[in-house]
């Protein structure tokens, strides 16, 4: 190979490093990801919504959505930070609800998400 | 494994190998927008199958596994829109490519140069093109590509060493026409 790449006395593969030199991802690309990510889970919650908000008023449907919150509770790092980082910026702008059921509501909301992402890890 | 873990462990994968999967993503389709794309549902893919893979691997890297998902992604989207690159990279962005010159003297040859090699990695079947970048771009070795490329390293050598040949008969061809 590096016959080839010396024919003639030129560094082919020197000029072919150099001609594919790697690229540096744009800045914005990161948080276009974090924020797809994002998007993802609250696509996936607007799914669920329907039969799990009302799932939920049955009890016997309580136990697989606060394991899954337990478990998401013990998750300090990595992308749950990413997800936090997403949601916190989200709240912020949503400001922090008033209404009692309003909170209840978000609770299960993130429960049904952090289910979700246990399920689709199975 | 917890998904603590398993979360910092995939962190750790995109930190690393976000500029890889971008810069093979750019070469393979030839745009910034498309490049960006194609990185982000690389990633969101790895994310899906991240533990799978990572039981699999034996302890193994997976820039190969992750490249590879990037690679059947990008072929995915040729066949599902039946269409190549329409725009040279140089044509795009046109100092991207040459960034890393060392000196202005050489610039201009340097340019024609390295746009003409540009065109000829672009002309080559997708495979050998692809060993290519990854190869030179990403500064991958034989068995990396081998496995993202689902090859044997041997057929693999053989691959990237065909690659070369074929591109530098290309660049010969239209420095003799230009």
């Amino acid at each position: 190979m590096s016959g080839a790449a010396q024919s003639g006395g030129i560094d082919f593969e020197g000029l072919l490093r150099q001609a594919l030199s790697p690229v540096d991802p744009p800045e914005r690309l990161s948080e276009r990801l974090e924020s797809t990510l994002e998007t993802l889970t609250e696509t996936a919650f607007d799914e669920l919504d329907s039969w799990e908000i009302s799932a939920m008023r049955d009890p016997r449907n309580w136990v697989r959505p606060v394991v899954a919150g337990a478990v998401a509770t013990t998750a300090g790092a990595g992308l749950v930070v990413m997800r936090a980082r997403a949601r916190n910026r989200s709240r912020k702008r949503n400001q922090r609800p008033s209404d009692p059921l309003e909170l209840i509501e978000r609770t299960v909301r993130d429960l049904a998400e952090e289910a979700r992402h246990l399920l689709d890890r199975d | 494994m917890d998904k603590a873990r398993l979360d910092a462990d995939f962190t750790e994968l995109y930190k690393a190998h976000l500029k890889d999967v971008y810069s093979y993503s750019y070469y393979r389709v030839g745009n910034h927008h498309d490049a960006e794309d194609l990185t982000e549902q690389t990633f969101l893919q790895a994310y899906r199958h991240f533990e799978r893979a990572q039981r699999e691997s034996d302890g193994r890297p997976l820039r190969p596994w992750l490249i590879r998902i990037a690679h059947n992604l990008a072929a995915n989207h040729y066949r599902d829109r039946a269409r190549r690159p329409q725009t040279s990279l140089e044509e795009t962005e046109p100092t991207q490519p040459v960034r890393t010159m060392h000196t202005t003297e050489d610039l201009v040859e340097g340019r024609d140069e390295l746009s003409r090699i540009l065109e000829g990695v672009q002309q080559l079947p997708d495979e050998r093109r692809e060993a290519l970048i990854m190869r030179f771009a990403l500064g991958m070795d034989n068995r990396e590509i081998a496995r993202a490329l689902g090859k044997t390293d041997g057929a693999t050598k053989v691959l990237i060493h065909r690659a070369i040949k074929q591109l530098e008969e290309i660049v010969k061809t239209e420095e003799a026409i230009s």
